[in-house]
């Protein structure tokens, strides 16, 4: 079994201190101070790149807060100017509707009064038209001349039947 | 493969199919300083292999430093990460200071285990006295940084609360003997892994080849298999090394 060959220990030794102390003071010294930088740096980067992202989320709540609180504003604005058009538009038609009303109430009385004017002259006609004819009647028929003062109060008292 | 090596009782047509030699150690520049022996061996090679691997392969990948890591930075920092979420739940934020020795080790078997996984390559970990010499430093270590940050009240960490004061004296011995045992069980955890899997490919192996062209497709399709179990346990055994190293230091601080 070499393991047991003793003159072969001290050279193991002797190196094995060696490089020990060699990798030891290249690691302590020179390796892992760079991987530690590197691994800070990161970190140190890390966090600064989550505190941006935090600083800009708030700030964008703040935007998206005033932008709907403008919103809101302008819509109730936008309601009121609505509301404040429907009212003047009703108060308007109503008015015109008011005069347009009257306008057809004036009309439709003259024409009412029209319309009885010509009742009354057509009904006067028909009465003149019927004492011509009884007149005639009674000549064809009698013979001789009626009196027309007779005929004219027959013909009243018929129509007033 | 070189056929002559130290093992005796072995011709040169065996020593191939020798499932220790693997382990063999080979001088590749023999060398002495202060009268201690510091040759400079194909164990050494991989050691150096791997601290040159892990450490240019950070300081490459991370020289973008990308904001945005690409796949080569992405694997660095996984690997930190890796690291850095064991130290943080094992020993909690005074494995801070730790955590470099943690990574290295860490890495250092994990790549040192991987290494040894490409055929031809020698497995550093598979040598005891490799995990050992790991293993006491880690316990010694952990054990100074106990006192230092406790003074005489580390001795508590023996005394078990509420046990009966008679059976006290039988649990301290038990604690005392499991503490010291740490540094054995975590080096041969790792280095009898690396060997058995190792020494259990290469036999399977001479199995490809000795069984020939008709009957060598079993015990092949069989390495293919352990091959990735072996990937496995060589991540986990690292992953396990750098664990209960966390757990014992975490021990020391905060005496459970």
């Amino acid at each position: 079994m070499p393991q047991l060959d003793f003159s072969t220990f001290a050279p193991q030794i002797v190196w094995l201190v060696i490089s020990f102390i060699a990798l030891y003071f290249l690691m302590s010294k020179l390796a892992l101070p760079r991987i530690a930088t590197v691994l800070e740096t990161r970190r140190d980067r890390i966090a600064s790149d989550l505190d941006e992202a935090n600083r800009l989320r708030t700030e964008t709540e703040e935007v998206i807060q005033a932008y709907e609180a403008e919103l809101a504003e302008a819509r109730a604005k936008a309601h009121s100017i609505a509301t404040e058009m429907r009212e003047t538009l009703n108060a308007d038609i109503a008015e015109k509707q008011a005069e347009i009303d009257a306008q057809i109430d004036a009309r439709m009385g003259e024409a009412e009064a029209r319309i009885s004017a010509m009742k009354d002259q057509a009904m006067g006609e028909v009465s003149a038209a019927a004492v011509d004819t009884a007149d005639e009647i009674i000549r064809k028929l009698v013979g001789g001349k009626p009196a027309k003062a007779a005929i004219t109060k027959a013909v009243a008292a018929a129509r007033g039947n | 493969m070189a056929t002559e090596h130290a093992t005796a009782g072995h011709g040169g047509e065996a020593a191939a199919f020798d499932p220790m030699h693997q382990f063999e150690i080979k001088r590749l520049i023999p060398l002495e300083i202060f009268g201690i022996d510091a040759s400079f061996t194909n164990s050494s090679l991989f050691m150096v292999v791997a601290v040159i691997l892990i450490s240019g392969y950070i300081i490459f990948s991370m020289s973008g430093r990308a904001l945005v890591p690409g796949r080569m930075q992405s694997v660095a920092e996984l690997g930190y990460e890796f690291v850095a979420n064991m130290v943080r739940m094992n020993i909690g934020s005074a494995g801070q200071k730790f955590f470099p020795l943690i990574f290295s080790l860490f890495m250092f078997v994990l790549v040192l285990n991987m290494i040894g996984m490409i055929p031809y390559t020698f497995t550093v970990t598979s040598h005891i006295i490799v995990t050992f010499a790991l293993a006491i430093v880690i316990f010694l270590g952990v054990t100074l940084v106990g006192v230092v940050i406790h003074g005489f009240g580390f001795l508590k960490f023996f005394v078990p609360s509420g046990v009966p004061a008679l059976l006290l004296p039988l649990l301290v011995v038990i604690e005392v003997i499991s503490y010291l045992t740490r540094p054995v069980s975590l080096s041969v955890r790792l280095f009898a892994n690396m060997m058995a899997g190792h020494t259990m490919l290469k036999v399977f192996a001479s199995f490809v080849v000795g069984l020939g062209f008709l009957g060598g497709w079993a015990p092949l399709a069989f390495m293919v298999a352990f091959t990735g179990l072996e990937v496995l346990v060589a991540f986990l055994q690292a992953y396990v090394f750098a664990i209960l190293t966390c757990i014992y230091l975490n021990d020391a601080i905060h005496l459970h």
